[in-house]
């Protein structure tokens, strides 16, 4: 490669790897290697694409993918009605919106307790962690629906709103403490030494160093709690999956259904993903 | 622990640091055996001994970032141990200055300077950049108080720490061996910055290796092995002779450097 060709700045920058001007330059060889692995990826879901219409097509499935616009929503006098899947992934965001803000909640506070020096604090949180740890997520979402709603008279939208935060919050409890433990000790040190009181030190020398460290896997974690939330249809609470399962009972049309419920949780996770990378970017630049 | 009110009774007034027969311990290793040490106001006391010998540890355990577990030490007429409320009360009147420095990396340095004050004595931000300056300037970096500590060479950042215990306007001041992370040619501005704070008057517990520093500022010399003081003693007797063998032999190899 002496000279770039005309496009290639442009596939650099969406590549992320701008700035690629002399041919010795490695981001040069990076661009070649992205267009590789983007040639590769195109061949594999050709391969995919192609099995999948064999396999259909030696089942005598029937495509019926002109129905499927009015699943997503309909226009009636000029009025907007929504259909299932818009329903549904509303309920989805809603439940995953809901139980990320409990999670962190539930994180920060095991995680305060695993740190603290109180010996009950230690010992709930440990409890906690084990019990979501060791066993199926499934057994806690039934235990959420079947025993504890019913006393204490919750619906199924909270038994899983809680349920999903209780599990993921249990992850979100292991990554701020190891954020917060990855600060170094010099810091607690010096912070006990200006004779800051304990909630003075965490609140303006440590948690401030830890916070750059938990950010990036505590929304990785949050944007795939969008996906695990697809378990509580289980309880049948109206999110997307349910409403996808809802469909196909109704129309026999699995393939196009499942295949745009997967679409649509895709759509939403990338589309996250990206906005949080931006966000990280700008926040990098900012300090 | 001994069961001693927070007010130590047997002791002199001017007395600012003193240990009675104290031990520590990590798990199973004694890291200081009964150790009887007082510090009077304005004194000057540098500490030295070979690695290991618990010097940090004895240090450390004024402001308790280590807590003993035999004996009793008393800062400021109250007794160190345990009560939270009771310790950030002694820490107030002590300030440290740490060999790897540990500024605060995500603030400016004034922001380090200004911490303390602000959140321990509520201090407006305007009095506190007031007391912060005045302690930037007698360590001759104000000029440089909109920088992050990143920015600064080691021995700016040494004296930024220094600055920042000062400005908690401490009775005492310890330092563990706060030239031994710098290079050669920054030691002398942090030793600088110290023995103009000795000729004020400043009570300062130093762990060092500088001899010459502790020729010019120290009133005395505690020397340290295997978690004991083998000596404690003026500085004159110390470099005239009337130290021990130990003691001797330590001072012979540092010398040679
Ligand atoms: N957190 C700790 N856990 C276990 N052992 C420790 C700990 N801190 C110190 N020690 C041990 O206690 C002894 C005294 O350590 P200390 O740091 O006080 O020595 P020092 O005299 O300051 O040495 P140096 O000149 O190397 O700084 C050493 O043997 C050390 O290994
Ligand atoms: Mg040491």
């Amino acid at each position: 490669m002496t000279q770039i060709h005309p496009e290639i700045p442009f596939l650099a920058k969406l590549l992320g790897v701008e700035g690629v001007r002399h041919p010795k330059d490695p981001a040069s060889a990076q661009v070649a290697r992205s267009l590789w692995q983007i040639a590769q990826a195109v061949i594999l879901f050709a391969v995919i694409a192609w099995l999948i219409h064999a396999g259909a097509a030696a089942m005598e499935y029937r495509w019926q993918w002109y129905r499927v616009g009015p699943f997503f929503y309909r226009i009636i006098d000029g009025e907007f009605i929504p259909g299932p899947l818009i329903k549904g992934i509303i309920v989805t965001l809603q439940l995953a919106g809901v139980s990320s803000v409990l999670s962190i909640l539930i994180g920060a506070l095991t995680a305060i307790g695993r740190l603290s020096n109180s010996i009950a604090g230690r010992a709930i949180a440990t409890t906690y962690l084990e019990i979501i740890r060791n066993t199926p997520l499934l057994v806690q979402l039934f235990m959420f629906y079947f025993v504890l709603a019913p006393i204490f008279g919750i619906d199924r939208f909270w038994a899983g709103v809680l349920c999903l935060a209780a599990f993921e919050g249990s992850f979100a409890a292991e990554i701020i403490r190891g954020g917060i433990q990855a600060v170094e000790r010099g810091q607690y040190e010096a912070g006990d030494a200006t004779g800051l009181s304990k909630f003075d030190k965490y609140r303006y020398v440590i948690i401030p160093q830890a916070l750059p460290l938990i950010l990036p896997p505590l929304t990785g974690l949050l944007i795939s709690l969008i996906k695990h939330s697809a378990i509580v249809s289980v309880i049948a609470v109206a999110e997307l999956t349910t409403e996808g399962l809802n469909l196909i009972s109704d129309t026999y049309m699995a393939f196009e259904i499942w295949f745009i419920v997967a679409g649509m949780y895709l759509v939403l996770t990338t589309s996250l993903s990206v906005l949080v990378n931006i966000l990280e970017v700008k926040m990098n630049r900012a300090r | 622990m001994s069961n001693s009110s927070a007010t130590a009774p047997k002791m002199e007034p001017d007395t600012l640091i003193s240990f009675d027969g104290v031990s520590k311990w990590f798990d199973h290793f004694q890291a200081l055996k009964d150790i009887n040490l007082s510090v009077k106001q304005g004194e000057r006391v540098v500490v030295c001994g070979p690695s290991g010998s618990g010097k940090s540890t004895m240090i450390r355990c004024v402001n308790q970032l280590e807590n003993h577990q035999q004996g009793t030490i008393h800062v400021c007429g109250r007794e160190v141990y345990g009560n939270m409320k009771q310790l950030e009360q002694v820490r107030r009147e002590v300030g440290m200055v740490f060999q790897s420095f540990n500024l605060f990396p995500h603030m400016s340095i004034l922001q380090n300077v200004t911490l303390a004050p602000i959140r321990n004595s509520k201090l407006s931000r305007a009095e506190a950049n007031e007391i912060a300056l005045h302690y930037l300037e007698r360590v001759q970096i104000a000029d440089q108080a909109d920088k992050f500590p990143s920015q600064l060479s080691g021995g700016q950042q040494q004296r930024v720490a220094i600055a920042r215990a000062l400005a908690m306007k401490p009775r005492v001041m310890l330092f563990d061996e706060p030239t031994s992370a710098l290079d050669p040619e920054m030691i002398t501005e942090v030793l600088d910055v110290m023995t103009e704070l000795a000729s004020d008057g400043m009570t300062m517990m130093v762990v060092t290796h500088e001899m010459g520093f502790a020729r010019e500022v120290a009133d005395r010399v505690v020397f340290m092995d295997e978690g004991r003081i083998e000596e404690n003693c003026t500085k004159d007797e110390f470099f005239t002779g009337g130290r021990g063998e130990r003691a001797e032999a330590f001072l012979s190899k540092i010398l040679q450097h």
